[in-house]
């Protein structure tokens, strides 16, 4: 043989690490995949039936065997036909991808709430339990997982091709996408809507576990605080324990049990008291008046970032009752919030 | 001519014949009278230099872009330098080529003379329209050399607006001043058709070419407007701040996205519905028959561009967008796709008991008819709404597009300049060396774009500078078909320059094909006709031509 075997070795190894399919990763990718094969099929009959029509007219009406054409008007049948036929499997397409869409957007209620931010060129994850993650992602496998996501600049775009979700992350809004991951394994993470610069790096890993090595992973990669609890002293350090008290003459409605309830507005509309609720609030006072409150509430426009936002929802979903923030006003005035973990370092 | 012959090729005897010496291109000399014409004929080859041109300068950024994805490794350049040169590629490839391409020459050329009139309703407009363009594409370059822009063709919020130092509003003003260009023209053909037509020639009669421009030139007048004021808006936003798109200012980011793409959309109509209507030509013609179902070719053109306008947000499935105002588009845009299906069957059935001959431009038009059907079925992969998901923002939606757009339009642009060379220049292409042009192409272009749907699927995202080397194979296997795809790409431009001179000469009517522009001497008058024609037969109509001969044929005898 003429090729060297170092360059034959180089060859093949490179052929056979290539990827012709992804692998699937998720509950949903058998889904995805299905719809998928299904449109190839489609395609090639399609692609198919267009190449027998002109290459047996072709072939059969040739010049040569076929000197004189005959004039056809047409034929309202046999456009019936095409009108009628593509119709129907482009609506079967459509019903098909739009139970898929929803699938794929709906979250079930158990899922567990990861938090994303982008920005450029990094993705930060922010796990409940306080975990944060650059350019990773690690996940327990068998259990519906939600990710709430937001940008800090840019859009950006969190794509999961082997868990076959992908969602575009906006600045400004939060945006959820959820997956059940199926198999222990490490998966690609891309950002698909080109940022900038950097577009290209603003890769990652994203690794699916079993449970019990999930668990064990957290209790390694634990800040010490949970995200409730730094949303908790942001909550002090803001001062926003100074009009939220839960008292019920207070000028500032009581925040506890908020998180999912319908928020009686001064101007008549009823608001869901959902994560995008609460950080609108928060930068947008004006916008949110309850009934029977003054709009006194300042903006927090560029003083709290994303990820302090975010703690911020997760400890309103927590929050059900004022105990501890009424407890903060009486003994303290300083910002020695989250009093559950002494002897922590404050970050 | 023999009946077994397998062409319908009738050049005149060439040891006789001449170009006429009266026609548009010898009427006056010098480079001002060209620059300051108001013939439509000029203009179109004004136009069909400076679209070559531009194309040539996208394609070469085409080219180093493939040439930078040959390797898995951001090594042939920085990442700055590579977003540069996809947004070069996008911007000049849309708009200063695809958006004018067969319009601006073919149609441009064509449409007067196929209605049966001297000229278009406006001519000092149709030359502003080709300053204009020009004008746009001098500043596209000179933001080019004053070092680029990278906000892909696109122009996302907020990146365009906030986080980018680049050109970003010399482009933007290109394409503002090359929309007015587009606007223009567009609207010079609708006056033109509603008001030019020769005596009897009605709606009904005129050639398919005309009523896909008259689509066409819709969108172009309803749609352009639109991208002119949101890139305005992005300049505004940019320049003084006024917060439209700028969510920190109570804006929406997700507005420009709406607007864009209000135009962005139909623009990919305005591009393919010309391409269309230089199919129904060259298969009509090359099968000797009239174009099967002509009423519902002509009506899906027109449902296409109706359609067309309310299917723009299915290029924001994954961006937050209610999940119910997904369904109505994704809704929509399944029927757009149904016109389309049409019109690949109609022109199947119209090859069914002709007398078929394969000419390049036929060539062209079958590899038009293959490319655009894999267009336009895997653009309902991406109508769909699930499947949207996985496939939006990779190399799936790259591939997609460019099958449509190239394997598409420009296949239709191809096979139209082959089809009326002889008609602009009075003088034919070497068949055999644009036949291999037409088969290299049309080999290129699938192992280009055929790969890029795979490593789509398998989630490797559009504009990206470096990838996962599992990516490799297929990346290598696009790179070398676009190497096959550039040598298709010149081979016309050089034998297309060599026949002005040395191609034979073509007579009136080389195809023997129907429509008034076969009547008239090639290369036309500058007036077309010497008298306005009467049109006394349908579009299409061969034995209304072959009378036509034999009667000619008597009287010289």
């Amino acid at each position: 043989m003429g090729i060297s075997e170092v360059l034959w070795q180089y060859l093949v190894k490179w052929l056979t690490n290539s990827a012709l399919f992804p692998r699937e990763a998720s509950t949903i990718a058998p889904y995805m995949d299905a719809l998928y094969f299904f449109l190839i099929g489609v395609t090639v009959v399609g692609l198919v039936l267009v190449l027998l029509l002109i290459g047996g007219f072709s072939f059969r009406y040739r010049k040569a065997v076929h000197p004189v054409a005959e004039q056809i008007e047409g034929s309202t049948l046999l456009e019936a036909i095409w009108t009628i036929i593509p119709l129907g499997i482009f609506l079967v397409t459509f019903v098909w991808g739009a139970l898929l869409y929803f699938r794929i957007y709906t979250p079930p209620v158990n899922s567990m709430n990861i938090y994303i931010v982008g920005k450029q060129w990094m993705w930060k994850a922010e796990h409940p339990g306080g975990q944060h993650e650059i350019n990773e992602l690690h996940v327990p496998i068998g259990q519906p997982i939600q990710l709430t996501m937001i940008s800090q600049d840019v859009f950006h775009s969190y794509s999961l091709p082997e868990f076959r979700v992908k969602r575009e992350v906006i600045p400004g809004r939060y945006t959820t996408v959820w997956f059940q991951a199926t198999t222990p394994g490490t998966y690609h993470l891309f950002c698909t809507q080109y940022c900038g610069t950097d577009h290209s790096k603003m890769v990652g890993e994203i690794t699916a576990m079993l449970p019990e090595d999930y668990k064990k992973w957290t209790e390694l990669s634990t800040s010490g605080m949970s995200l409730a609890q730094n949303g908790e002293r942001i909550f002090a350090s803001m001062g926003c324990n100074a009009c939220h008290t839960g008292n019920a003459s207070n000028r500032a409605p009581s925040l506890a049990g908020l998180y999912g309830s319908k928020v009686q507005m001064a101007n008549g509309s009823i608001q869901l008291a959902d994560a995008a609720y609460i950080r609108d609030v928060i930068l947008n006072p004006s916008q949110h008046v309850p009934a029977g409150y003054a709009p006194i509430m300042p903006t927090y426009k560029g003083q709290i970032s994303e990820d302090g936002l975010i703690a911020l929802v997760e400890y309103l979903k927590q929050l059900n009752t004022n105990y501890r923030i009424q407890q903060t006003q009486t003994t303290s005035v300083s910002d020695q919030a989250a009093p559950t973990t002494p002897g922590m370092v404050k970050p | 001519m023999s009946a077994t012959s397998t062409t319908i090729l009738n050049l005149p005897d060439q040891t006789t014949a001449a170009i006429p010496k009266k026609n548009y291109i010898s009427s006056e000399h010098g480079l001002l009278s060209w620059l300051l014409t108001g013939d439509h004929k000029r203009i179109a080859m004004l136009y069909l230099i400076s679209i070559t041109f531009f194309f040539f300068i996208g394609g070469a950024f085409a080219g180093l872009i493939r040439l930078e994805l040959l390797t898995p490794q951001p090594d042939l350049v920085a990442s700055d330098t590579y977003n540069k040169f996809f947004t070069m590629h996008g911007i000049i490839m849309v708009f200063l080529f695809l958006v004018p391409s067969v319009p601006a020459t073919l149609g441009n050329f064509l449409i007067p003379i196929m209605l049966g009139a001297r000229d278009l309703a406006f001519p000092k407009i149709n030359l502003l329209s080709w300053y204009l363009y020009l004008a746009g594409g001098t500043l596209t370059l000179a933001a080019l050399v004053l070092g680029g822009v990278d906000t892909g063709w696109t122009f996302t919020t907020p990146l365009s607006t906030h986080y980018l130092n680049t050109h970003v509003v010399t482009t933007a003003s290109a394409i503002f001043v090359a929309g007015f260009s587009s606007i223009f023209t567009g609207l010079n053909f609708i006056v033109t058709i509603h008001r030019m037509r020769c005596p009897g020639m009605t709606w009904f009669r005129m050639p398919l070419f005309v009523w896909s421009h008259y689509a066409a030139s819709i969108l172009m007048v309803l749609g352009t407007p639109v991208l002119a004021i949101s890139l305005t808006l992005v300049g505004l936003e940019r320049l003084v701040g006024i917060g439209v798109f700028d969510p920190t200012k109570g804006g929406d980011p997700l507005l420009f996205q709406h607007l864009f793409w209000f135009y962005s959309h139909p623009a990919v109509y305005i591009m393919i519905l010309p391409g269309m209507g230089v199919i129904s030509e060259v298969v009509s013609t090359f099968s000797r028959k009239r174009v099967f179902g002509y009423t519902a070719v002509a009506f899906s053109s027109v449902a296409i561009a109706l359609f067309g306008f309310f299917v723009w947000e299915h290029h924001m499935f994954i961006m937050g967008v209610s999940n119910y105002s997904a369904l109505v588009f994704s809704l929509l845009s399944m029927l757009v796709a149904v016109p389309s299906a049409i019109k690949i069957f109609n022109w199947s059935f119209t090859l069914q008991k002709g007398s078929i001959t394969f000419e390049t431009p036929m060539l062209y038009a079958f590899g038009f008819m293959g490319l655009f059907t894999i267009g336009g079925l895997t653009g309902i992969f991406l109508a769909a709404l699930g499947m949207d998901i996985q496939l939006t923002e990779t190399y799936f939606i790259v591939a997609h597009f460019h099958f449509v757009m190239v394997g598409g339009m420009l296949m239709a642009f191809l096979s139209g300049v082959h089809f009326w060379w002889p008609k602009m220049t009075g003088r034919m292409y070497p068949e055999s060396l644009s036949k291999l042009a037409a088969v290299v192409t049309f080999i290129g272009f699938i192992l280009t774009f055929m790969p890029q749907f795979i490593v789509g699927y398998l989630g490797m995202p559009r504009r990206y500078h470096a990838y996962p080397p599992e990516y490799q194979v297929l990346n290598v296997l696009s790179t070398a078909g676009a190497t096959v795809l550039g040598v298709g790409y010149m081979l016309p431009i050089l034998y297309l320059a060599w026949s002005l001179k040395y191609g034979a000469i073509a007579g009136n009517n080389p195809w023997q094909a129907t429509g008034l522009e076969w009547q008239i001497q090639s290369p036309p008058l500058t007036e077309n006709f010497t008298e306005i024609p009467v049109m006394d037969h349908e579009a299409y109509d061969y034995e209304w031509l072959e009378h036509k001969t034999q009667n000619e044929v008597t009287t010289v005898g």
